[in-house]
């Protein structure tokens, strides 16, 4: 009952956003302006629709009810009731009703709220938002219904991959996706503004808190799955440029450009043609990333929903909506009316900079992405890996690091660089020594000596604009860009960090035997099983010490076996210090009784992770802020337009 | 600085047909991602164990009264389809029509019933036939495991040596019959 009433919902939805394109398109015709009234409320009705049809879902999972196929697949009585619920998305269904409901409740959120904007852009906008909606309606109710029933009824579920049995994991997708669908509306947005022609400040006011959003979102995303498949993969390394974290790093690049360039647009209105391809590149991204995941049509290491048949509808749903909307701004984009102008060297100037590296940095993980595609077409199979993203993007991405240090200091419109230079004599003297004493102490290749510098440099650089700034009255915004900033360092250091000073070990040892691994003694002290709720594992103790004379910590490691599918995971162990992390995974038992540890040592490792929340947080102090001052701007110019009111029917009554 | 050069809104505006780049990129895209798929891709999994000899193996039989299997009956000259399967596994309701029509075609067809009980089992064969001459039962997944199965169902095509000639994952759809059969016949010769 619930899943029809869920299916029920789905199709109604459908239906609206049906209404919303049409009324959309026809509000903007002089006869249809009528209809275009309704498209406001159908467009908020949507979204509550789709949330209401994504709720269902999530229910008949979390009751286990096998007689929906998709929870027979997917989920097990025997599964904690988290997992249960996480299960609802963990699959291709689920995950495109998920897509559709973010981007339904997105668009009814715009229609209830934004004000800002002339009302024929929000038609387009909202129409745009439908028509891209329309083609994920489709996609659900014609080739992948999430609430098909099965007959007869099975008496148990079929489980879910055991890898997928993770928290981290189970709310990873979830935060992703709301990233690429908020850039949704920043698509729209863009493609109204293009249909209109009606591309300036407003405009990229009313864009720019849905690209911090979504940012935001993509931000944490790759964060935490960067620290997800460091801890759960077994395999120590924290990035592989495997096509699936490509995926979600090209819509991030291409949104932190986007989020740049809004910026100018809304201070300077400048860039207008930009703004507005990198709005329509940005959720391309999105669009392509997803496709290229769904698809499997590259291989990749962690390919959990492959299906080549709706590879082809999601490409054909790709074509349809960048390629119309690439048209569009071919079309459109010349007869855009040219915004401000300035000087290279300002603000706006160093801003292009980074936009133009930080899409150069894009194409080349795109490049890299879809190279395999390109050989396998000309009959060559290969991959690409480390060797060629690690020094391509770091050719683009020192450059933009030195204009990241820089640039935040420099004013709008006209500056010189006598003005700021002095400021930067530290930070310049800080990197000098930093590689003299690198040099001297140890040997460093040089992207990990070249990130080290920079991290050092820029996290002294990312703090200068809060010099001989008041900063009580410092508006959130500025916060946001230095933590944002200041976190990039932060991330650097870690990277580079890890890349230059990791120590690993592999060793069979006998339990009571001790082994080295950088400053740290390991001690095998006993193995023993021990029982989960759907898995067993053998479980190691290790007790380690930090040096000679440290505290004695007991890590566990395990090697887990699920039973619902069978399948095998190492469970590392970590523990952090504050100077780095010791990672610890067990292996298989040797055939002389000795156990296979594998151990590492990482200096300074976590800081990647810290600071990507760092840059996340700062997105968020960003927005915040100016969320709040389009709130107060908005109650003025009310209290305003209420005055005026007052005033003219004092005037009435007097008359 | 290229601040003049790249924002098209600068006094140097790029050429025009520049604003279509994009597009034309994207079109690019769409025609080899279109190759990669309509490509008729070869998507079997090829497994280690093809061209190798089964792992040995012993089951005791899944059902009382019926012969259990064990990797040495697999090799006595003839070829089999080995047929990994289980009660509580959907696609493998699926596949047993498949599965009765290779019977009827001849086909020496085993099975390893995989963590399974004999009322379940015998529930299942009940409704979906009993196309099996043996059936194992793999109680703990061992063999499933050690025949590098990542899941329900999985067929193998064994020769008469008792060598791994084909692994089918997933459930044998209709129009997957006649591979199945060209792959027996090219096991027999």
């Amino acid at each position: 009952m619930i899943a029809e009433l869920g299916l029920a919902a789905l199709w109604l939805a459908a239906a609206l956003a049906g209404l919303q394109l049409l009324g959309g398109m026809l509000g903007l015709t002089r006869k249809g302006e009528a209809l275009g009234r309704v498209v406001r409320p159908v467009a908020v009705v949507q979204g509550l629709l789709a949330l209401c049809a994504f709720f269902c879902l999530i229910y008949v999972f979390a009751i286990t009810d096998l007689s929906v196929k998709l929870v027979a697949l997917n989920s097990h009585s025997l599964k904690p009731l988290i997992f249960k619920i996480a299960g609802a998305w963990g699959n291709h269904e689920g995950s495109m009703l998920l897509w559709v409901t973010v981007m339904g409740v997105a668009g009814g959120f715009v229609a209830l709220i934004e004000r800002r904007l002339p009302e024929r852009t929000m038609l387009a906008t909202l129409a745009g938002q439908a028509f891209v909606s329309l083609g994920f309606y489709a996609f659900l109710l014609l080739s992948s219904n999430p609430f098909e029933r099965l007959s007869p009824v099975p008496a148990e579920g079929q489980g879910l991959n055991p890898l997928l049995q993770d928290l981290g994991l189970a709310f990873h997708p979830p935060t992703l996706y709301l990233g690429y669908v908020g850039l949704s509306v920043a698509f729209s947005f863009a493609i109204g503004a293009l249909v209109t022609r009606e591309v300036g400040s407003a405009f990229a006011r009313a864009m720019r808190p849905w690209v911090l959003a979504a940012w935001i979102f993509l931000t944490v995303g790759i964060t935490a799955g960067s620290y997800w498949a460091y801890y759960e993969l077994g395999w120590g390394g924290w990035w592989f440029w495997d096509p699936v974290e490509n995926a979600s790093l090209m819509p991030w690049l291409a949104a932190t450009a986007l989020l740049h360039s809004v910026s100018v647009l809304a201070a300077r209105d400048a860039l207008r043609t930009w703004t507005v391809m990198l709005g329509v590149v940005a959720f391309s991204m999105s669009m392509v990333g997803t496709f290229l995941v769904r698809s499997g049509i590259l291989t990749s290491v962690h390919a959990f929903a492959v299906d080549p048949e709706r590879g082809s509808f999601i490409l054909a749903l790709l074509a349809i909506n960048i390629g119309g909307a690439l048209t569009l701004f071919a079309l459109r984009a010349a007869t855009v009316s040219e915004g401000a102008r300035f000087a290279p060297m300002s603000r706006e100037g160093a801003l292009v900079i980074n936009n133009v590296l930080l899409c150069a940095i894009l194409g080349i993980v795109l490049f890299g992405t879809l190279y395999p595609l390109v050989a396998e077409a000309l009959g060559a199979q290969v991959s690409v890996g480390p060797p060629y993203f690690n020094p391509m993007s770091a050719l683009f991405a020192v450059p933009m690091l030195v204009v990241l240090a820089v640039g935040p200091m420099l004013r709008w419109r006209r500056d010189d660089f006598a003005r700021i230079g002095k400021s930067l004599v530290i930070p310049a003297m800080l990197v000098v020594v930093m590689s003299g004493a690198l040099v001297a102490v140890a040997d460093v290749a040089l992207l990990p000596f070249l990130g080290l510098l920079l991290g050092v440099g820029l996290a002294w650089a990312s703090v200068l604009p809060l010099r001989g700034r008041n900063l009580r009255r410092l508006p959130l915004a500025v916060w946001g860009m230095v933590v944002a900033h200041f976190g990039i360092a932060v991330a650097l250091i870690g990277m580079s960090s890890e890349s230059a000073f990791s120590t690993e070990k592999l060793v069979a040892v006998e339990v009571g035997e001790i082994t080295q691994v950088g400053p740290w003694g390991v001690k095998l002290d006993r193995i023993e099983p021990v029982a989960g709720p759907n898995w067993t594992a053998l479980e190691a103790r290790l007790l380690v010490r930090y040096g000679p004379d440290g505290k004695v910590t007991r890590l566990t490691p395990q090697s887990r076996t699920f039973w619902a599918p069978p399948q095998n995971t190492s469970e590392s162990a970590l523990l952090t210090r504050w100077n780095g992390q010791l990672y610890a995974v067990l292996g298989g038992e040797g055939e002389d009784g000795r156990w296979q540890l594998r151990l590492w040592w990482k200096p300074l490792v976590p800081l990647i992770w810290l600071g990507g929340l760092l840059i996340a947080l700062g997105g968020l102090l960003a927005l915040l802020g100016r969320v709040a001052t389009d709130v107060r701007r908005s109650i003025q110019s009310d209290r305003i337009a209420e005055r005026r009111e007052g005033e003219e029917k004092l005037r009435e009554d007097r008359a | 600085m290229s601040a003049n050069r790249k924002a098209p809104e600068g006094r140097a505006r790029a050429p025009r047909w520049a604003i279509w780049l994009p597009l034309a990129f994207f079109v690019g895209f769409v025609a080899l991602v279109m190759t990669g798929l309509l490509k008729p891709a070869d998507r079997t999994v090829r497994s280690a164990l093809v061209g190798k000899p089964m792992p040995s193996f012993d089951l005791p039989p899944a059902l009382p009264g019926r012969p259990g299997l064990s990797s040495s009956e697999l090799a006595n000259g003839k070829v089999h389809l080995v047929n990994i399967f289980a009660s509580w596994c959907i696609p493998c309701r699926v596949e047993a029509p498949q599965l009765a029509q290779l019977q009827r075609a001849g086909v020496e067809i085993e099975g390893i019933s995989v963590r399974d009980s004999r009322e379940n089992l015998e529930g299942f064969l009940a409704t979906n036939g009993d196309p099996f001459d043996s059936i194992g039962a793999d109680d703990d997944g061992q063999v499933q495991l050690a025949l590098g199965s990542s899941g329900v169902p999985e067929t193998y095509i064994v020769d008469g040596k008792g060598v791994i000639r084909y692994q089918h994952v997933g459930e044998i759809r209709p129009e997957q019959l006649d591979v199945i059969l060209a792959r027996i016949q090219e096991a027999g010769q």
